[in-house]
C-alpha cells in the first residue's frame, strides 16, 4: 500500500474537504460525525472508481476547486452538476475516467445541485482519526491537516489500485438523482412535535421555506412563516443529543435542520428529516425552496430500502465488471 | 427521533439520580454492543441511540432496550473518577468574573471561593469534542448567559450559565460567563480516549496564579 503523491490542488474553490461516511461511536465525547452531507453521491463516487463505500473523497460546493493530477489514476465526479471538465473539455457526471499524469480536472458553476464528490482510484490518502477520514472542520482535526484544501496542497493516492482499474464505467441512468431549486423533504414527528399547537404544525406543513445565506456544513437555516411553540414553555429545553436531519426550532420560530456536524443541541425538535433524504440535504442551495410532508416510518424504511437497493444492484454489477 | 435513533427519556429534569439512571444505561448499552447500533449520546435526561434501521428494526431495539432497563444495577457503575482543574481566575482570561461578582453583589475573591467549592457532576459531554457540562453550582454565584455570545471563546475557558458551569474544550463562539481559565487540554484528537472527562466524573476546580498556570505540566 504504497502512499504517492497523487492530486495537487491548483485552486481550492469554495469548503473543498476530504469527506467519507462519517465518524460514529465518539458521540459520547460530543464527537459528531462529520462526513459527505450527500452520502449517495460519495458512495456512487466511490464504487464508480472501484474503491469500496467508505473511502475518503472531496467535496466540493458551488465552484469546484482546480486539480493537477500527478500520477495516472481513475477518477470520478457525482453529485451536483458543477461543470467538471479535464483539460478544459467537459465530462460527464457520475461517470469515470482516466486521467494521465498532468490533466488537469476544473469546474464551471453550480448549474444543478450544491455539492459534487471527487472520488480517486485507491481513494484520497489522510490518516484516520477516530476511525474515519473526515474532516471535522469545526474543531479543525482529521480530513487534509483538520480544514479545507489550499491552493498547493498535495493529496496523496494510494498506487497498489491498478491506475486505469474501472475508467468508463457509468451509474445507471434512471437512478441519476434529479436536482431543482424546490425540494420536498419527507420527515416524520418527533420528538417534541407535541410542544408545538395545531396552528404551528399545520404551518410547517403547509409553508414554502428557503434556505438561508446563512447556512453552513453546520445546519441549513431557514426563512419563510415562523413556527412558534406553545405559549407557556420556555424556548429551549434540557440538552440532548441531536442527529442530521433533526429539525429543531430556535426562540425566533425559524426552522433549522441539524447536518453533520453537531451532536448535542438544546432546542425543540419538531420533526426529523427521513433517512433516505438526507443525501439531498447536501444538494439544497442557499435560496431554494423547501416543503415539508409527513410519512410513516414504514414509508421511510421502504424509501431507504429501494435507495438501499439500488446502490448494490450498482455495487454487484461493479463487482462483476473487475472480473477478468 | 426519526428513523433511525432511539431517544430513551429517563426523566424530565436535571437531577444527579435521573443523570445516574442515563448513565446506568448507557453504560450496560455500551457493554451488550448490539449488531447495528452506531452511536450512543448520553446527556442530562436522555440517551440517544443511533442506529442502522437496515440492520435492527426499531421495536427489536426498543425490546431489547426495555429488557436492559429492566436489569439495571447502580453497583454495575464504575467509581466515580475525580479530576482536578487548575484555574487561573479573573483577568483577561475571566473577562466575567467581576460582572458576575456585581451581579450578586459579592467580591471577586467570594466567587472564586464558590466556584472552587463543589464537587461538580459531568452530567454531559457535548457542544464542542470534550466539553463538560458540570452542575451544580451554588446559587450565590448562578448567573444568566451573557446577553451577547461572543464570537470567539478561546480553548480551557471557564464559564457559568445559569447552575451549571462548563469548560470550552476547543476555540469556539459561546455565551457563558467566562470567569477564568484552565491550561488543561480537554480535547486531544489523537487520545485514547480523545476526551479528559466523560460522563459520571467528578471534577473540582482549584484556583492557581497565572504563574502557576505558565509552568504547568500535563
Amino acid at each position: 500500500m504504497a502512499a504517492i503523491e497523487t492530486l495537487e490542488i491548483i485552486s481550492p474553490g469554495i469548503m473543498t474537504t476530504v469527506q467519507d461516511l462519517g465518524r460514529y461511536g465518539y458521540g459520547r465525547f460530543g464527537v459528531a460525525p462529520s462526513g459527505a452531507l450527500d452520502s449517495f453521491s460519495l458512495r456512487i463516487a466511490n464504487l464508480l472508481v472501484g474503491n469500496s463505500e467508505n473511502h475518503a473523497c472531496l467535496e466540493t460546493m458551488l465552484m469546484g476547486p482546480g486539480i493537477r493530477v500527478l500520477t495516472d489514476v481513475v477518477m470520478a465526479v457525482t453529485g451536483g452538476d458543477l461543470q467538471p471538465k479535464r483539460n478544459k473539455q467537459p465530462i460527464e457526471l457520475w461517470r469515470s475516467y482516466a486521467f494521465k499524469k498532468d490533466d488537469v480536472l476544473s469546474f464551471g458553476n453550480a448549474v444543478s445541485g450544491f455539492r459534487a464528490y471527487i472520488a480517486v482510484g485507491g481513494g484520497i490518502g489522510v490518516p484516520p482519526v477516530m476511525g474515519s477520514r473526515s474532516t471535522n472542520l469545526p474543531s479543525g482535526f482529521g480530513g487534509y491537516q483538520g480544514r479545507f484544501c489550499k491552493k498547493e496542497d498535495i493529496l496523496l493516492g494510494d498506487a497498489s489500485c491498478g491506475p486505469m482499474n474501472g475508467a468508463g464505467r457509468k451509474f445507471n441512468p434512471d437512478w441519476i438523482p434529479r436536482y431543482s431549486d424546490k425540494w420536498k423533504l419527507r420527515v416524520v414527528w418527533g420528538p417534541q412535535d407535541d410542544h408545538f399547537p395545531d396552528d404551528s404544525r399545520h404551518a410547517f406543513l403547509n409553508s414554502m421555506f428557503r434556505m438561508s445565506q446563512d447556512s453552513d456544513r453546520t445546519g441549513i437555516r431557514l426563512e419563510g412563516q415562523e413556527i412558534p411553540c406553545k405559549p407557556d414553555i420556555e424556548a429551549s429545553i434540557i440538552s440532548e443529543g441531536v442527529i442530521s436531519g433533526s429539525i429543531q426550532i430556535p426562540g425566533d420560530g425559524k426552522p433549522i435542520i441539524i447536518l453533520g456536524e453537531t451532536v448535542t443541541g438544546g432546542y425543540r425538535k419538531i420533526a426529523t428529516v427521513i433517512s433516505a433524504d438526507l443525501p439531498a440535504l447536501g444538494q439544497i442551495k442557499p435560496g431554494d425552496g423547501i416543503q415539508f410532508g409527513v410519512v410513516s416510518l414504514d414509508e421511510a424504511y421502504l424509501a431507504l430500502q429501494k435507495m438501499e437497493d439500488r446502490i448494490n444492484a450498482f455495487k454487484c454489477k461493479t463487482n462483476f465488471s473487475l472480473l477478468p | 427521533m426519526g428513523d433511525r435513533s432511539l431517544l430513551v427519556e429517563l426523566g424530565d429534569e436535571i437531577s444527579p439520580s435521573v443523570n445516574q439512571g442515563v448513565q446506568e444505561l448507557f453504560v450496560a448499552l455500551d457493554l451488550h454492543k448490539f449488531d447495528g447500533v452506531k452511536e450512543l449520546v448520553p446527556s442530562y435526561r436522555s440517551l440517544l441511540v443511533i442506529y442502522d434501521p437496515l440492520f435492527i428494526s426499531a421495536p427489536d431495539l426498543e425490546r431489547k432496550i426495555d429488557e436492559i432497563c429492566q436489569g439495571l444495577d447502580p453497583a454495575q457503575l464504575p467509581t466515580p473518577r475525580t479530576v482536578e482543574i487548575p484555574v487561573v481566575y479573573g483577568g483577561s482570561q475571566g473577562p466575567d468574573l467581576e460582572s458576575v461578582a456585581q451581579y450578586h453583589h459579592i467580591t471577586p475573591q467570594a466567587v472564586i471561593d464558590y466556584h472552587t467549592r463543589p464537587t461538580y457532576r459531568v452530567y454531559m459531554i457535548g457542544f464542542t469534542p470534550g466539553y463538560p457540562y458540570l452542575g451544580e453550582v451554588p446559587t450565590a454565584i448562578a448567573t444568566p448567559r451573557r446577553k451577547t455570545p461572543r464570537i470567539f471563546v478561546p480553548r480551557g475557558s471557564v464559564g457559568i450559565a445559569q447552575k451549571q458551569t462548563g469548560i470550552y474544550s476547543v476555540d469556539s463562539p459561546g455565551g457563558w460567563q467566562i470567569i477564568g481559565w484552565t491550561p488543561v487540554n480537554l480535547f486531544d484528537p489523537q487520545g485514547q480516549p480523545p476526551s479528559l472527562l466523560m460522563m459520571g466524573d467528578r471534577v473540582r476546580f482549584q484556583a492557581i496564579s497565572s504563574e502557576e498556570a505558565s509552568q504547568w505540566q500535563p
